[in-house]
């Protein structure tokens, strides 16, 4: 492997993590705020690519298809919140997984009938759709920086929110004793309300931005869920700081697994889960 | 955990099995050529049953959510179709015990990392271990990848020269599922009534209290651990053999969670609530499969549904058969109506304003 072959799976890495950031930050926001396991959160993440392959054929532009979709997912969340979770706050996991994943059954069913089982892709918009030239015969995606930038940028505004807002000292409070919080004075229902919807923003908005990377495929979001679930999982569940270094590693194995020893590539990041849990049963950064 | 069954779950219950233990002989004349169809799903239901069962004493009894269960279902379909000779019959002599113990030494090794976490932790890191077998078996070389592996000769059963059970004739396999059922029950019923079960009660209701007293609660959880996934491995053998091959499939994390609708759907903690479970979620299965296509989204409301209004399950209606009481507290309905208070309780008086 040369050098420049080693850089390009170094950025292809990066960005996969990058992306499972975005994914896993909403997943443990949710947990470590609210108590609620959401297992619709991957489908979210398929919503999100699906709507945007939808509005970007209706529409004709990918941008204005992002800014409607980001809205749409938003509400979503709300309604997903307010109809079914908000019982399930004083009760055990079981009804919660059990919940959200009835949820999965019912919005990959409901994405079956909307737009079919077939595989779907997005052109890759402009003014992003050219390629740089790393060597003669390598050339790097310049969408793939694009969407690096992208999630650097969230993650640099999800880490400013919460360390230096008002809201931020809210949910940092908030994950570790909720009753207390709720005791002060703060609205405790609202901010449940924005956390969710919040979370399910960030995760559709990943499958947004990596619908031109990927194929849009029914069921997308069932595999990326359990990565994320791993992520949190070595992470520290609640932590963000832990879901983004968790997320970066995570990226870096699955693309150097395929890469190098591809026999066993599927099992890599399980491997690692375990080394976690055998070292620090709580996560790394928890 | 509930020790002591009011009397008419008994009767409910030995009615039911009654019913389908006798269904050869009742079914022909009633079904006629559909008959065979209709035990072929009992026979499936009856095995769900056990697998549902195995299950309730992680969730039900101990308190810990497992969302890789079918781990062990898959695991045992696939030592059955992985061991058996490629052109001969095993013999369920050794391939019983092999089953066993191939999921009694995953159980063991997986338990001793999951046992160490705790609630959402021990959702997550059992669906990821399910996973991670699931990604394996899908793609190693022995396994027949994505198609899974044929099972061409069912196991045979023979004392000597003499053929025990034929368990390719549909009736005997039949009896040979409803027997372990019921043996499976009947060891679940005993362990959880037992010194063992108590402690297991214990740690549900109290973890810390139980370890404060001296308990080493996780070696307990361990065990139960480990004989639940013997449980559900024996369950995926059954399985494998009714429908003749194994597949990845019965290992991911779908099939983890449809036994814990099964489980939820008959009433968990009960031991006898997942079989009737495992029945109720089958027919409905095979209700909905004949409305429409789109079947999923009519199971995913149910789900939904039997979570926020029957929490306990069917084992809780018969247990404890609602009124309007015990109606009112399944949080959704109690949702519907909480922004009139209740007649009972005196409105407050409105707090005074910071400001004012």
């Amino acid at each position: 492997m040369d050098l420049a072959f080693f850089g390009v799976q170094l950025l292809n890495g990066l960005q996969y993590g990058l992306l499972l950031f975005l994914i896993a930050s909403g997943l443990t926001l949710i947990f470590g705020i609210m108590g609620i396991i959401n297992l619709a959160h991957g489908a979210m993440y398929m919503i999100g690519a699906y709507l945007v392959y939808d509005l970007t054929l209706r529409l004709g532009n990918f941008w204005l298809a992002i800014a409607v979709a980001i809205p749409i997912a938003v509400v979503l969340g709300l309604i997903i919140e307010r109809l079914f979770l908000d019982t399930l706050y004083k009760r055990d996991h079981l009804y919660q997984v059990l919940l959200t994943f009835g949820l999965i059954l019912v919005i990959n069913e409901a994405q079956r009938i909307i737009w079919g089982g077939d595989v779907h892709s997005v052109a890759v918009p402009a003014p992003f759709d050219a390629s740089l030239q790393l060597t003669d015969n390598l050339q790097y995606s310049v969408y793939r920086l694009f969407v690096m930038g992208v999630c650097l940028a969230l993650a640099g505004v999800i880490y400013w929110v919460i360390r230096h807002t008002r809201l931020g000292i809210i949910i940092r409070a908030g994950a570790v004793n909720r009753d207390m919080v709720e005791g002060l004075g703060i609205n405790v229902r609202t901010l449940f309300t924005l956390i969710f919807s919040v979370g399910v923003a960030l995760t559709a908005f990943a499958g947004m931005i990596a619908a031109p990377l990927t194929s849009i495929t029914p069921g997308m979001g069932d595999s990326i869920l359990i990565t994320c679930f791993v992520v949190v999982v070595i992470g520290g569940i609640g932590s963000i700081k832990g879901a983004f270094w968790g997320a970066i590693l995570i990226g870096m194995a699955e693309t150097f697994g395929s890469v190098l020893i591809p026999s066993i590539a599927s099992m890599v990041i399980y491997l690692i889960m375990a080394a976690v849990l055998l070292v620090k049963p709580r996560g790394l950064f928890a | 955990m509930l020790h002591r069954y009011p009397k008419r779950v008994a009767i409910i219950m030995l009615v039911l099995l009654a019913i389908v233990a006798t269904f050869p002989l009742w079914g022909p004349t009633l079904f006629g050529s559909q008959s065979d169809f209709i035990l072929e799903k009992l026979t499936l239901m009856v095995i769900l049953a056990l697998f549902a069962m195995s299950l309730d004493l992680l969730v039900g009894v101990i308190g810990l959510v497992s969302l890789g269960h079918a781990l062990f279902f898959g695991l045992g379909a696939y030592t059955l179709a992985l061991a058996s000779p490629e052109f001969d019959a095993a013999s369920l002599w050794w391939m019983l015990p092999l089953v066993m113990l191939v999921a009694a030494v995953a159980a063991l090794v997986v338990g001793l990392l999951v046992i160490r976490t705790k609630g959402i932790f021990f959702i997550m890191t059992t669906l990821a271990f399910g996973q991670m077998l699931y990604y394996l078996i899908s793609t190693a070389p022995f396994a027949g990848g994505t198609d899974g592996v044929f099972i061409m000769f069912r196991p045979s059963v023979t004392a000597g020269e003499s053929v025990l059970l034929d368990l390719d004739n549909p009736q005997t396999f039949f009896y040979l599922c409803l027997g372990m059922l019921v043996a499976g029950f009947l060891f679940l019923r005993w362990l959880t009534r037992s010194y063992f079960g108590q402690v297991l009660d214990g740690i549900h209701d109290n973890e810390h209290r139980m370890q404060a007293l001296g308990y080493a609660t996780g070696g307990y959880k361990l065990v139960a651990f480990v004989i639940s996934g013997v449980l559900a491995a024996v369950a995926g053998m059954l399985a494998a053999m009714q429908y003749g091959f194994a597949n990845p499939a019965q290992l991911g994390w779908h099939t983890s969670g449809e036994v814990l609708m099964m489980l939820i759907l008959g009433g968990m903690g009960t031991i006898f609530g997942p079989i009737l479970g495992a029945f109720a979620y089958e027919i409905l299965l095979y209700v909905y499969e004949h409305l429409t296509v789109h079947w999923p989204i009519l199971m995913g409301l149910t789900i939904i549904a039997a979570v926020l209004v029957l929490p306990r399950g069917i084992a809780g209606l018969i247990i404890a058969p609602p009124g309007k009481a015990e109606l009112m507290k399944s949080p959704w309905l109690r949702r519907l109506g909480r922004n009139r208070p209740p007649a009972d309780i005196p409105v407050k008086p409105a707090v005074p304003n910071k400001e004012g």
